[in-house]
């Protein structure tokens, strides 16, 4: 199976009583809790974190995009892939992705994920969410009606820019292009692999199946509230007669990992509580503009509530601001709920292979950095996963192909970058 | 009084439910922010003295068929349809809100398509000195007192009827909001003061005292910027939806404006 190692870049200075005195860390989170100077440090910081995962073997790195948001400081995960690109070697360089809607025009999207992928010699995953409300609709602007037409349009005007060998005209909907011609294009052909992080709907699962995209469930909730979701998706899988290849999914799942249980609940209570507690502190305006969740999905949550008689309030369907409203805060409970997977690396083994196996899952997404945590115990964390857990998790899943891996160049083909010595010009 | 009709108009993507009540001149009435998921207490009103005729607008309650608008111009066209078939050309209308927007579009576009306007707290400009509110961004529970000085009149225009469909009915309120939110998304500023100067037709502009969406301010900017004579009031203990905090007064005074 694939162990990838997902950074969010989470601002790691919010104050303590962040909760009691600002009503959302996204959208209209004051600049005052904005240091620049503080940010220089934490860019390097993360930056570093990532490129010690990929030293310490993990099979991809993977960044995402957010906006106005104070536990995801990548605007443009590009720029930090880019960066990446530069100082790693074969690891897969996982975009996750870009929220294709936002970009005027989306060839755009198509030329960065080009130069991504003809820097690093062919080792993107591109991945495109719709983005979640208080990005797309909210931060960006965007009129939560539209949002997924467009964005589906700007799909495929993306995928014809990387495969259609002449200058073509786009006569979209949303988008009209009368010379489309990108330059540069991808190594990957036809193109990189495609990656869909979504939420629970069954539209999602079904475009994925219909398109042959691998479906991601980027919850912060862990296993346990991801159970039900991956199982609708196998179960629609199953329906439209497709094969139960783990790696058609990916899941992400927070881990902390230490010599003992004890250890690591210690070790990992504050920047657990601190995401849990400080990022993921949304204003519930900005949840669910309407139109955002389709009336389909709003129906299916409206009956499945009314069949459990569970909730007076009816809530029109779920997204990322909804669901952040109960989240649980304290560490015992954060673990208890299965958000973060907590223990010695043997407990970590056993945890993880039953979530792979029982959510049939083959690309797992691991947050070691998470909330406040500093770059010392996120490389504590990395190299004892790398050491004690991943070599006991690769085996799994032998039996399947992973088709939706990248395929870069080979490896004598591809040219090492030069490696850098501030002053060493002046010198000579 | 006659009894209360329902038709149906049929647009090119739309079909839009009609309510008719009353007799003599013909008034229309378009609905604002949430539009009508039931008959409320001003169009009785209204319906006492004229023949009142209440189209809903596309995606709002009682009309499908608005996700193929993509443009203010389709908006225009499908409302300019829906007014025409209606039976509403050259007719006085009532409008509020969002659906006051657009009744100033028709005013501004077809001027003989309306006689005499009345505009409650329409929506279409913006100042960034004095921004309205954001009614996207508003917790449920926060949305009465967002749109009514008395939030329970909010309460009661969306309440769930006996008998009505516990799943469908939120879905259609929700569906007004995205109705709104596809043609005002994300500002309500459809730059409709650059067309104000086209309205000819007498009109009275009608004001919640206790609007909390659109700044009262705005009244006079729309009252300096119309091409013809207009007067503006102020409706006291009333919000934005000033029809449903104060039916009486806002009857009157609409009434008065269109005899």
């Amino acid at each position: 199976m694939k162990l990838m190692w997902f950074h969010l870049m989470p601002y790691t200075e919010l104050p303590d009583d962040f909760r009691e005195r600002h009503p959302s860390v996204w959208v209209d989170i004051h600049s005052s809790l904005f240091d620049p100077k503080r940010a220089h440090v934490m860019y390097n910081d993360f930056m570093d974190e990532l490129e010690y995962a990929a030293s310490c073997g993990f099979d991809a790195i993977c960044v995402n995009e957010h906006h106005s948001n104070g536990y995801g400081l990548m605007p443009s995960p590009n720029l930090i892939a880019t960066a990446l690109a530069r100082r790693t070697t074969d690891t897969a360089l996982c975009v996750l992705g870009n929220s294709l809607a936002l970009y005027n025009p989306p060839t755009r999207v198509a030329e960065e994920f080009a130069m991504i992928d003809c820097i690093s010699g062919g080792r993107l995953i591109a991945g495109f969410p719709v983005g979640t409300p208080m990005d797309t609709c909210y931060a960006y602007g965007q009129n939560p009606s539209m949002l997924r037409e467009r964005y589906l349009e700007a799909h495929d005007l993306v995928v014809r820019a990387w495969t259609e060998r002449e200058t073509f005209a786009f006569n979209g909907r949303f988008n009209q292009q009368r010379y489309v011609n990108i330059w540069p294009r991808p190594v990957q052909t036809p193109h990189p692999p495609i990656w869909i992080p979504g939420g629970g709907s069954v539209e999602t699962w079904q475009w994925c199946a219909e398109m042959d995209y691998v479906y991601c469930y980027l919850s912060y909730y862990g296993y346990k509230a991801g159970r039900a979701t991956m199982q609708g998706f196998w179960d629609e899988m199953a329906r439209l007669g497709k094969d139960r290849n783990p790696y058609r999914a990916g899941f992400l799942q927070f881990i902390g990992v230490a010599e003992t249980r004890a250890k690591a609940m210690d070790l990992y209570r504050q920047p657990a509580e601190y995401f849990y507690g400080r990022c993921l502190h949304v204003d519930p305006r900005f949840a669910t503009p309407p139109g955002y969740v389709t009336e389909a999905t709003q129906r299916a949550g409206l009956e499945s509530q009314v069949q459990k008689a569970a909730n007076a309030n009816p809530v029109l369907g779920s997204t990322t601001g909804t669901r952040m409203q109960s989240v649980a805060r304290d560490m015992e409970d954060i673990v208890d709920r299965g958000y973060v997977i907590v223990g010695s690396p043997d407990e970590v083994v056993a945890q993880l292979s039953e979530v792979a196996t029982e959510l049939n899952v083959g690309h797992l997404m691991l947050l070691l950095q998470f909330g406040n945590m500093g770059k010392e115990l996120a490389q504590y964390n990395t190299r004892l996963f790398a050491e004690a857990v991943m070599p006991r998790m690769r085996g799994l899943f032998a039996e399947w192909e992973d088709r939706w891996w990248p395929q870069p160049m080979a490896r004598e083909a591809r040219v090492t970058p030069s490696a850098f010595h501030p002053g060493a010009l002046a010198a000579e | 009084m006659t009894e209360r009709e329902t038709l149906s108009v049929e647009l090119a993507a739309s079909s839009c439910r009609v309510w008719r009540q009353g007799t003599g001149r013909k008034l229309g009435f378009l609905a604002g922010f949430g539009g009508l998921p039931r008959w409320v207490p001003v169009l009785d009103r209204l319906a006492a003295q004229r023949q009142l005729i209440v189209p809903s607008l596309p995606g709002f309650p009682g009309a499908e068929g608005f996700r193929s608008l993509d443009s203010h111009l389709d908006w225009l066209l499908a409302v300019h349809d829906l007014l025409q078939q209606a039976g509403l050309d050259g007719a006085d209308l009532v409008a509020s809100s969002v659906g006051a927007a657009f009744a100033a579009e028709m005013a501004a576009l077809w001027p003989g398509s309306v006689r005499r306007l009345v505009l409650i707290a329409p929506f279409g400009l913006f100042d960034e000195a004095e921004p309205p509110a954001d009614p996207w961004a508003v917790r449920p529970a926060d949305q009465g007192a967002l749109f009514c000085a008395d939030p329970a009149r909010w309460a009661e225009l969306k309440a769930l009827p006996e008998g009505a469909n516990s799943i469908e009915w939120p879905i259609i309120q929700n569906r007004a909001n995205e109705a709104a939110a596809r043609a005002f998304w994300p500002l309500g500023n459809t730059r409709l003061e650059r067309r104000l100067g086209r309205i000819t037709a007498p009109t009275l502009l009608l004001w919640g005292a206790a609007d909390r969406v659109m700044p009262r301010t705005y009244a006079q900017r729309i009252a300096a910027a119309l091409g013809g004579p207009s007067e503006i009031r102020i409706i006291d203990g009333a919000g934005h939806l000033a029809e449903l905090d104060r039916p009486d007064a806002v009857a009157d005074a609409a009434l008065a404006w269109t005899a």
